[in-house]
Protein backbone atom coordinates (compact mmCIF):
# COMPACT_ATOMS: atom_id res chain seq x y z
CA UNK A 1 0.00 0.00 0.00
CA UNK A 2 2.47 2.50 1.34
CA UNK A 3 4.38 1.82 -2.26
CA UNK A 4 1.61 3.18 -3.69
CA UNK A 5 1.27 6.59 -1.59
CA UNK A 6 2.92 9.71 -1.30
CA UNK A 7 2.59 11.61 2.17
CA UNK A 8 3.29 15.08 2.57
CA UNK A 9 3.29 15.79 6.62
CA UNK A 10 2.04 19.28 7.45
CA UNK A 11 5.58 19.96 8.73
CA UNK A 12 8.78 19.30 6.61
CA UNK A 13 10.20 16.32 8.30
CA UNK A 14 13.32 17.25 5.24
CA UNK A 15 16.64 16.00 6.29
CA UNK A 16 18.59 19.26 7.38
CA UNK A 17 22.17 18.02 7.01
CA UNK A 18 21.63 16.95 3.69
CA UNK A 19 21.70 18.90 0.08
CA UNK A 20 18.21 19.08 -1.81
CA UNK A 21 19.47 16.23 -4.10
CA UNK A 22 20.62 14.07 -0.93
CA UNK A 23 17.12 14.44 0.27
CA UNK A 24 15.84 12.80 -2.63
CA UNK A 25 18.12 10.35 -3.18
CA UNK A 26 18.17 9.35 0.51
CA UNK A 27 14.26 9.49 0.63
CA UNK A 28 14.10 7.12 -2.36
CA UNK A 29 16.12 4.40 -0.75
CA UNK A 30 13.40 3.66 2.09
CA UNK A 31 11.37 2.47 -0.85
CA UNK A 32 13.57 0.59 -1.71
CA UNK A 33 13.87 2.03 -5.42
CA UNK A 34 17.02 1.33 -7.58
CA UNK A 35 19.73 3.39 -7.65
CA UNK A 36 19.60 4.24 -10.92
CA UNK A 37 15.64 4.57 -11.38
CA UNK A 38 16.14 7.48 -8.10
CA UNK A 39 18.96 9.18 -10.23
CA UNK A 40 16.74 8.89 -13.41
CA UNK A 41 14.01 10.37 -11.93
CA UNK A 42 15.97 13.55 -9.72
CA UNK A 43 16.13 15.86 -12.04
CA UNK A 44 12.33 15.23 -13.35
CA UNK A 45 11.37 16.21 -9.62
CA UNK A 46 14.07 18.88 -9.28
CA UNK A 47 12.15 20.76 -12.62
CA UNK A 48 8.61 20.31 -11.41
CA UNK A 49 9.37 21.97 -7.73
CA UNK A 50 11.77 24.43 -9.78
CA UNK A 51 14.81 23.55 -8.06
CA UNK A 52 17.54 23.23 -10.56
CA UNK A 53 19.96 25.40 -9.34
CA UNK A 54 19.57 24.52 -5.88
CA UNK A 55 20.45 20.93 -6.19
CA UNK A 56 23.78 21.07 -4.07
CA UNK A 57 22.19 24.15 -1.53
CA UNK A 58 21.16 22.37 2.47
CA UNK A 59 17.83 22.84 3.19
CA UNK A 60 18.56 25.70 5.81
CA UNK A 61 19.65 27.78 2.94
CA UNK A 62 15.77 27.71 1.47
CA UNK A 63 12.66 29.19 1.44
CA UNK A 64 9.91 28.50 3.22
CA UNK A 65 8.17 28.22 -0.15
CA UNK A 66 11.23 25.94 -1.73
CA UNK A 67 11.36 23.25 0.94
CA UNK A 68 7.53 23.06 0.75
CA UNK A 69 7.74 22.37 -2.86
CA UNK A 70 10.74 19.72 -2.44
CA UNK A 71 8.84 18.18 0.57
CA UNK A 72 5.88 17.29 -2.13
CA UNK A 73 8.20 16.68 -4.77
CA UNK A 74 9.97 14.07 -2.39
CA UNK A 75 6.66 12.61 -1.54
CA UNK A 76 6.55 11.67 -5.43
CA UNK A 77 9.77 9.70 -5.25
CA UNK A 78 8.23 6.64 -5.60
CA UNK A 79 5.77 7.70 -8.77
CA UNK A 80 2.73 7.43 -6.48
CA UNK A 81 -0.94 6.81 -7.36
CA UNK A 82 -2.26 8.87 -4.85
CA UNK A 83 -0.76 11.87 -2.83
CA UNK A 84 -1.61 13.08 0.97
CA UNK A 85 -1.32 16.39 2.07
CA UNK A 86 -2.03 17.47 5.55
CA UNK A 87 -2.66 21.32 5.37
CA UNK A 88 -0.18 22.16 2.55
CA UNK A 89 -0.13 25.82 2.65
CA UNK A 90 -0.78 26.80 6.34
CA UNK A 91 1.73 29.39 7.41
CA UNK A 92 2.92 30.45 4.12
CA UNK A 93 2.68 34.12 2.46
CA UNK A 94 0.49 34.03 -0.29
CA UNK A 95 2.42 34.22 -3.42
CA UNK A 96 3.77 30.76 -2.00
CA UNK A 97 0.59 29.31 -1.22
CA UNK A 98 -0.55 30.39 -5.63
CA UNK A 99 2.57 28.35 -6.08
CA UNK A 100 2.24 25.54 -4.12
CA UNK A 101 -1.76 25.71 -5.92
CA UNK A 102 -0.33 25.88 -9.21
CA UNK A 103 2.17 22.70 -8.30
CA UNK A 104 -0.54 21.07 -7.33
CA UNK A 105 -2.97 21.53 -10.31
CA UNK A 106 -0.04 20.60 -12.61
CA UNK A 107 -0.10 17.00 -10.49
CA UNK A 108 -3.69 16.48 -11.00
CA UNK A 109 -3.65 17.39 -14.33
CA UNK A 110 -0.85 14.65 -14.86
CA UNK A 111 -3.61 12.30 -13.24
CA UNK A 112 -2.69 11.70 -9.83
CA UNK A 113 -5.46 11.50 -7.37
CA UNK A 114 -4.59 14.25 -4.02
CA UNK A 115 -6.12 13.75 -0.96
CA UNK A 116 -5.59 17.32 1.14
CA UNK A 117 -6.97 18.20 4.53
CA UNK A 118 -7.30 22.19 4.81
CA UNK A 119 -8.93 24.76 6.66
CA UNK A 120 -8.65 27.05 4.10
CA UNK A 121 -12.21 27.18 2.16
CA UNK A 122 -10.30 29.27 -0.92
CA UNK A 123 -7.76 26.47 -1.29
CA UNK A 124 -10.37 23.60 -0.93
CA UNK A 125 -13.10 25.42 -3.42
CA UNK A 126 -9.57 25.72 -5.60
CA UNK A 127 -8.14 22.56 -5.76
CA UNK A 128 -10.95 20.06 -5.23
CA UNK A 129 -13.30 17.97 -7.00
CA UNK A 130 -15.60 16.69 -4.10
CA UNK A 131 -14.87 17.96 -0.34
CA UNK A 132 -16.07 15.76 2.37
CA UNK A 133 -16.76 18.72 5.63
CA UNK A 134 -16.29 17.68 8.71
CA UNK A 135 -16.14 18.50 12.22
CA UNK A 136 -15.47 17.31 15.29
CA UNK A 137 -15.16 13.99 13.73
CA UNK A 138 -18.44 14.13 11.89
CA UNK A 139 -19.02 14.58 8.10
CA UNK A 140 -21.62 17.47 7.58
CA UNK A 141 -21.49 17.08 4.06
CA UNK A 142 -19.56 15.18 1.11
CA UNK A 143 -20.47 17.11 -2.23
CA UNK A 144 -18.41 19.17 -5.14
CA UNK A 145 -17.63 22.94 -4.25
CA UNK A 146 -20.26 23.61 -6.51
CA UNK A 147 -22.47 21.67 -5.16
CA UNK A 148 -22.08 22.32 -1.62
CA UNK A 149 -22.77 26.08 -2.54
CA UNK A 150 -25.45 26.62 -4.57
CA UNK A 151 -27.17 23.82 -2.55
CA UNK A 152 -26.78 24.26 0.89
CA UNK A 153 -26.80 28.70 0.90
CA UNK A 154 -28.51 31.62 -0.36
CA UNK A 155 -26.84 32.86 -3.24
CA UNK A 156 -26.02 36.12 -1.89
CA UNK A 157 -24.43 37.69 1.18
CA UNK A 158 -24.72 40.70 2.20
CA UNK A 159 -22.32 41.89 5.31
CA UNK A 160 -22.99 45.28 7.30
CA UNK A 161 -20.73 46.79 10.06
CA UNK A 162 -20.62 50.39 11.45
CA UNK A 163 -22.15 52.50 14.41
CA UNK A 164 -25.39 53.72 12.48
CA UNK A 165 -26.26 49.44 12.42
CA UNK A 166 -29.26 50.06 15.08
CA UNK A 167 -30.73 53.27 13.15
CA UNK A 168 -30.44 51.79 9.62
CA UNK A 169 -31.91 48.44 11.10
CA UNK A 170 -34.66 50.12 12.46
CA UNK A 171 -35.46 52.52 9.46
CA UNK A 172 -35.45 49.73 7.37
CA UNK A 173 -37.17 46.94 8.61
CA UNK A 174 -36.76 43.86 6.51
CA UNK A 175 -39.86 43.26 4.26
CA UNK A 176 -39.34 39.17 3.89
CA UNK A 177 -38.27 37.07 5.88
CA UNK A 178 -34.30 37.43 5.45
CA UNK A 179 -31.89 34.69 7.01
CA UNK A 180 -29.53 36.96 9.29
CA UNK A 181 -26.84 36.18 11.80
CA UNK A 182 -25.07 38.55 14.23
CA UNK A 183 -21.30 38.16 15.09
CA UNK A 184 -20.22 40.77 17.28
CA UNK A 185 -20.73 44.07 15.44
CA UNK A 186 -21.08 42.53 12.56
CA UNK A 187 -24.72 41.18 10.99
CA UNK A 188 -24.90 39.00 7.67
CA UNK A 189 -27.87 38.45 5.60
CA UNK A 190 -28.16 35.71 3.11
CA UNK A 191 -30.71 35.89 0.14
CA UNK A 192 -31.59 35.20 -3.40
CA UNK A 193 -31.77 38.93 -3.97
CA UNK A 194 -30.86 41.71 -1.33
CA UNK A 195 -30.57 44.25 -4.06
CA UNK A 196 -33.20 46.79 -2.10
CA UNK A 197 -30.89 46.12 1.54
CA UNK A 198 -28.00 46.82 -0.67
CA UNK A 199 -30.06 49.76 -2.01
CA UNK A 200 -31.02 51.45 1.22
CA UNK A 201 -27.20 51.39 2.58
CA UNK A 202 -26.52 54.55 -0.12
CA UNK A 203 -27.84 56.86 2.48
CA UNK A 204 -25.58 55.53 5.19
CA UNK A 205 -22.69 56.50 4.75
CA UNK A 206 -21.39 55.59 8.33
CA UNK A 207 -21.81 52.17 7.21
CA UNK A 208 -19.72 49.59 5.78
CA UNK A 209 -20.57 46.66 3.94
CA UNK A 210 -19.91 44.35 1.32
CA UNK A 211 -22.53 42.15 -1.03
CA UNK A 212 -21.33 39.26 -2.58
CA UNK A 213 -21.64 36.22 -4.04
CA UNK A 214 -22.07 33.18 -1.67
CA UNK A 215 -18.66 31.22 -1.40
CA UNK A 216 -17.64 27.79 0.79
CA UNK A 217 -16.27 29.86 3.74
CA UNK A 218 -20.23 30.89 4.35
CA UNK A 219 -21.20 26.82 3.93
CA UNK A 220 -18.42 26.13 6.66
CA UNK A 221 -19.54 28.51 8.82
CA UNK A 222 -23.16 28.23 8.46
CA UNK A 223 -23.03 24.39 9.08
CA UNK A 224 -20.35 24.63 11.65
CA UNK A 225 -21.58 27.38 13.67
CA UNK A 226 -19.65 30.73 14.50
CA UNK A 227 -18.32 30.14 17.84
CA UNK A 228 -15.13 30.14 18.21
CA UNK A 229 -13.47 26.21 18.32
CA UNK A 230 -10.80 26.35 20.68
CA UNK A 231 -12.17 24.98 23.79
CA UNK B 1 16.07 -11.66 3.61
CA UNK B 2 17.74 -9.64 1.01
CA UNK B 3 14.94 -7.61 1.30
CA UNK B 4 15.19 -6.91 4.58
CA UNK B 5 18.75 -6.00 4.67
CA UNK B 6 18.09 -3.64 2.14
CA UNK B 7 15.33 -2.02 4.00
CA UNK B 8 17.81 -1.89 7.10
CA UNK B 9 20.64 -0.39 5.31
CA UNK B 10 18.20 2.34 3.60
CA UNK B 11 18.16 3.12 7.20
CA UNK B 12 21.83 2.70 8.16
CA UNK B 13 23.27 4.57 5.40
CA UNK B 14 20.85 7.79 6.19
CA UNK B 15 22.38 7.74 9.67
CA UNK B 16 25.74 7.21 8.01
CA UNK B 17 25.82 9.96 5.12
CA UNK B 18 24.84 12.42 8.58
CA UNK B 19 27.37 11.10 10.08
CA UNK B 20 30.13 11.69 7.50
CA UNK B 21 29.13 15.13 7.40
CA UNK B 22 30.19 15.71 10.72
CA UNK B 23 32.80 13.15 10.94
CA UNK B 24 35.80 15.68 12.13
CA UNK B 25 33.88 16.73 15.48
CA UNK B 26 31.70 13.44 15.85
CA UNK B 27 35.62 11.93 15.75
CA UNK B 28 36.60 14.47 18.40
CA UNK B 29 34.19 13.59 20.81
CA UNK B 30 34.13 9.66 20.00
CA UNK B 31 38.15 8.93 19.46
CA UNK B 32 40.40 12.23 21.06
CA UNK B 33 38.33 12.21 24.63
CA UNK B 34 39.04 8.42 25.52
CA UNK B 35 42.33 8.89 24.19
CA UNK B 36 43.03 11.32 26.75
CA UNK B 37 41.43 9.38 29.75
CA UNK B 38 43.62 6.23 28.33
CA UNK B 39 47.08 8.39 28.53
CA UNK B 40 46.49 10.40 31.48
CA UNK B 41 44.75 8.00 33.73
CA UNK B 42 47.12 5.12 32.49
CA UNK B 43 51.04 6.99 32.76
CA UNK B 44 49.38 9.53 35.58
CA UNK B 45 47.53 6.82 38.11
CA UNK B 46 49.93 4.03 36.64
CA UNK B 47 52.69 5.46 37.91
CA UNK B 48 51.73 4.92 41.50
CA UNK B 49 49.46 1.65 41.05
CA UNK B 50 52.71 0.01 39.03
CA UNK B 51 50.96 -3.82 37.87
CA UNK B 52 47.27 -4.57 38.37
CA UNK B 53 46.87 -8.18 36.89
CA UNK B 54 50.11 -9.26 35.74
CA UNK B 55 50.12 -5.95 33.58
CA UNK B 56 50.92 -2.91 33.12
CA UNK B 57 48.36 -0.25 34.44
CA UNK B 58 48.17 1.79 30.99
CA UNK B 59 47.69 -2.04 29.13
CA UNK B 60 44.91 -2.72 31.72
CA UNK B 61 43.22 0.28 31.35
CA UNK B 62 43.35 0.05 27.72
CA UNK B 63 40.57 -2.69 27.57
CA UNK B 64 38.32 -0.42 29.77
CA UNK B 65 38.74 2.54 27.84
CA UNK B 66 37.83 0.17 24.51
CA UNK B 67 34.86 -1.31 26.08
CA UNK B 68 33.70 2.19 27.80
CA UNK B 69 34.04 4.36 24.65
CA UNK B 70 32.01 1.55 22.31
CA UNK B 71 29.32 1.84 24.86
CA UNK B 72 29.43 5.18 24.83
CA UNK B 73 29.28 5.85 21.38
CA UNK B 74 26.46 3.56 20.86
CA UNK B 75 24.35 4.95 23.96
CA UNK B 76 24.54 8.61 23.07
CA UNK B 77 23.10 7.60 19.40
CA UNK B 78 20.82 6.00 21.06
CA UNK B 79 19.44 8.50 23.08
CA UNK B 80 19.77 12.22 21.71
CA UNK B 81 20.75 11.43 18.27
CA UNK B 82 17.53 9.12 18.01
CA UNK B 83 15.39 11.18 20.22
CA UNK B 84 16.12 14.13 17.82
CA UNK B 85 15.21 12.04 14.82
CA UNK B 86 12.47 11.05 16.47
CA UNK B 87 10.93 14.20 17.75
CA UNK B 88 12.42 16.90 16.59
CA UNK B 89 13.43 16.48 12.81
CA UNK B 90 10.35 13.76 12.39
CA UNK B 91 12.97 11.76 10.41
CA UNK B 92 11.46 8.35 11.47
CA UNK B 93 7.89 9.85 10.30
CA UNK B 94 9.17 10.23 6.92
CA UNK B 95 10.61 6.86 7.02
CA UNK B 96 6.91 5.19 8.19
CA UNK B 97 5.21 7.49 5.39
CA UNK B 98 7.62 4.98 3.43
CA UNK B 99 7.05 1.27 3.20
CA UNK B 100 9.50 1.00 6.39
CA UNK B 101 8.31 -0.66 9.43
CA UNK B 102 9.07 0.71 13.32
CA UNK B 103 11.12 -2.84 13.81
CA UNK B 104 13.27 -1.99 10.43
CA UNK B 105 13.52 1.84 11.85
CA UNK B 106 14.55 0.11 15.25
CA UNK B 107 17.40 -2.49 13.22
CA UNK B 108 18.43 -0.13 10.96
CA UNK B 109 19.14 2.14 13.96
CA UNK B 110 20.83 -0.42 16.21
CA UNK B 111 22.96 -1.59 13.30
CA UNK B 112 24.21 2.11 12.72
CA UNK B 113 24.93 1.81 16.58
CA UNK B 114 26.57 -1.11 16.59
CA UNK B 115 29.49 1.06 12.98
CA UNK B 116 29.43 3.90 15.44
CA UNK B 117 31.11 1.40 18.37
CA UNK B 118 33.02 -0.12 15.76
CA UNK B 119 34.54 2.89 14.77
CA UNK B 120 35.61 4.50 17.88
CA UNK B 121 36.96 1.40 18.95
CA UNK B 122 38.82 1.17 15.72
CA UNK B 123 40.58 4.45 16.29
CA UNK B 124 41.38 3.78 19.33
CA UNK B 125 42.56 0.24 18.81
CA UNK B 126 44.88 1.71 16.21
CA UNK B 127 46.31 4.35 18.52
CA UNK B 128 46.69 1.99 21.12
CA UNK B 129 48.31 -0.37 19.01
CA UNK B 130 50.43 2.01 17.86
CA UNK B 131 52.05 2.56 21.94
CA UNK B 132 52.23 -1.46 21.78
CA UNK B 133 49.38 -1.41 24.42
CA UNK B 134 47.33 -3.78 21.97
CA UNK B 135 49.43 -7.43 21.24
CA UNK B 136 49.53 -9.52 18.05
CA UNK B 137 46.14 -10.36 15.65
CA UNK B 138 44.02 -11.04 18.05
CA UNK B 139 43.57 -7.65 19.13
CA UNK B 140 41.12 -8.02 15.78
CA UNK B 141 38.89 -9.65 17.47
CA UNK B 142 37.77 -6.71 19.69
CA UNK B 143 36.02 -4.91 16.66
CA UNK B 144 33.42 -7.76 16.18
CA UNK B 145 32.80 -7.10 20.18
CA UNK B 146 32.89 -3.54 19.85
CA UNK B 147 30.02 -3.74 17.25
CA UNK B 148 27.75 -5.93 19.40
CA UNK B 149 28.36 -3.78 22.42
CA UNK B 150 27.13 -1.24 20.23
CA UNK B 151 24.23 -3.18 19.18
CA UNK B 152 23.72 -3.88 22.77
CA UNK B 153 23.80 -0.28 24.72
CA UNK B 154 22.21 1.17 21.48
CA UNK B 155 19.33 -1.17 21.97
CA UNK B 156 19.30 -0.63 25.62
CA UNK B 157 19.49 3.43 24.96
CA UNK B 158 16.32 2.52 22.60
CA UNK B 159 14.13 1.41 25.04
CA UNK B 160 15.12 4.64 27.15
CA UNK B 161 14.12 7.13 24.34
CA UNK B 162 11.06 5.35 23.39
CA UNK B 163 10.05 6.74 26.76
CA UNK B 164 11.51 10.13 27.28
CA UNK B 165 9.19 13.14 26.57
CA UNK B 166 12.32 15.58 26.34
CA UNK B 167 16.42 14.88 27.04
CA UNK B 168 16.04 15.76 30.49
CA UNK B 169 14.72 12.02 30.71
CA UNK B 170 17.93 10.65 29.41
CA UNK B 171 20.10 12.40 32.89
CA UNK B 172 18.26 9.32 35.08
CA UNK B 173 19.47 6.47 32.75
CA UNK B 174 23.13 8.22 32.63
CA UNK B 175 23.36 8.85 36.27
CA UNK B 176 21.72 6.00 37.91
CA UNK B 177 22.49 3.08 34.94
CA UNK B 178 25.54 3.91 32.37
CA UNK B 179 27.60 5.49 35.25
CA UNK B 180 27.61 3.15 37.93
CA UNK B 181 28.16 0.06 35.30
CA UNK B 182 31.22 1.61 34.34
CA UNK B 183 32.22 1.44 37.93
CA UNK B 184 31.50 -1.80 38.74
CA UNK B 185 32.24 -3.11 35.55
CA UNK B 186 36.06 -3.41 36.04
CA UNK B 187 37.43 -0.77 33.81
CA UNK B 188 39.31 1.33 36.16
CA UNK B 189 40.38 -1.36 38.66
CA UNK B 190 39.50 -5.52 38.85
CA UNK B 191 36.36 -6.56 40.04
CA UNK B 192 38.25 -8.69 42.89
CA UNK B 193 38.41 -5.66 44.35
CA UNK B 194 34.39 -5.45 44.80
CA UNK B 195 33.49 -6.70 48.14
CA UNK B 196 31.82 -10.03 47.04
CA UNK B 197 28.12 -9.14 47.55
CA UNK B 198 28.63 -6.15 44.87
CA UNK B 199 30.81 -8.47 43.03
CA UNK B 200 27.79 -11.55 42.94
CA UNK B 201 25.28 -8.62 42.07
CA UNK B 202 26.67 -6.86 39.20
CA UNK B 203 27.33 -9.96 36.98
CA UNK B 204 24.60 -9.44 35.26
CA UNK B 205 25.82 -6.41 33.72
CA UNK B 206 26.14 -6.45 30.12
CA UNK B 207 29.71 -4.18 30.13
CA UNK B 208 31.10 -6.03 32.79
CA UNK B 209 31.70 -8.93 30.06
CA UNK B 210 32.49 -6.66 27.03
CA UNK B 211 35.73 -6.23 29.35
CA UNK B 212 35.64 -9.58 30.14
CA UNK B 213 35.68 -10.60 25.89
CA UNK B 214 38.10 -7.43 25.48
CA UNK B 215 40.84 -7.65 27.97
CA UNK B 216 42.20 -11.02 27.23
CA UNK B 217 41.67 -10.05 23.57
CA UNK B 218 44.05 -7.04 23.69
CA UNK B 219 46.49 -8.80 25.51
CA UNK B 220 46.54 -11.01 22.84
CA UNK B 221 45.11 -13.69 24.40
CA UNK B 222 41.80 -16.24 23.98
CA UNK B 223 40.19 -19.42 25.24
CA UNK B 224 36.89 -21.15 24.58
CA UNK B 225 35.97 -20.34 28.22
CA UNK B 226 35.65 -16.08 26.83
CA UNK B 227 32.79 -17.48 24.63
CA UNK B 228 30.15 -17.29 27.72
CA UNK B 229 31.07 -13.71 28.35
CA UNK B 230 28.95 -13.40 24.79
CA UNK B 231 25.98 -14.48 26.11
CA UNK B 232 25.09 -11.44 28.32
CA UNK B 233 25.09 -8.49 25.80
CA UNK B 234 23.43 -10.70 23.25
CA UNK B 235 20.88 -11.57 25.34
CA UNK B 236 20.71 -8.08 26.50
CA UNK B 237 20.74 -6.91 22.74
CA UNK B 238 18.04 -9.26 21.81
CA UNK B 239 15.67 -8.04 24.49
CA UNK B 240 16.11 -4.63 24.75
CA UNK B 241 15.52 -4.46 21.06
CA UNK B 242 12.20 -6.43 21.22
CA UNK B 243 11.18 -4.20 23.71
CA UNK B 244 12.14 -1.35 21.76
CA UNK B 245 9.93 -2.44 18.72
CA UNK B 246 6.98 -2.79 21.25
CA UNK B 247 7.43 0.42 22.59
CA UNK B 248 7.83 2.35 19.67
CA UNK B 249 5.09 0.67 18.02
CA UNK B 250 2.67 1.85 20.94
CA UNK B 251 4.48 5.37 21.02
CA UNK B 252 4.41 5.85 17.30
CA UNK B 253 1.93 3.84 15.38
CA UNK B 254 -1.19 3.37 17.46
Amino acid sequence: MRAKIGVVPQADNLDPDFTVVENLRIYGRYFGIKRAEIECRIPELLSLAALEEKVDCRINQLSGGMRRRLSITRALINSPELLILDEPTTGLDPQIRQNIWQLLRQLQNGGLTIILTTHYMDEAERLCGRIILMDHGRILADQTPEALVRERIEPHVLEVHGTDLRAWQQAHPLDRPIRCEQLGETWFYYGDNLEELVKSLDAWPSLRYSYRPANLEDVFLKLTGRELRDV
Amino acid sequence: MSDVLRRWLAIWSRNALVWRKSARTALLGGFAEPLFYLFALGYGLGTFIGEVAGVSYIAFLTAGILSTSAMNAATFEGLYLAYTRMEVLKTWDGMLAAPLSIADVVMGEVLWMGTKSLISASLILIVAAGFGLAKGWLALWVLPVAFLTGVCFGGMALVVTSFARSYDFFVYYITLGITPMVLLSGVFFPLESLPEPIRIGSACLPLQHVVGLIRPLVAGQADPSMLGHLCVPAVFAASSITLAVWRFNRRLVQ
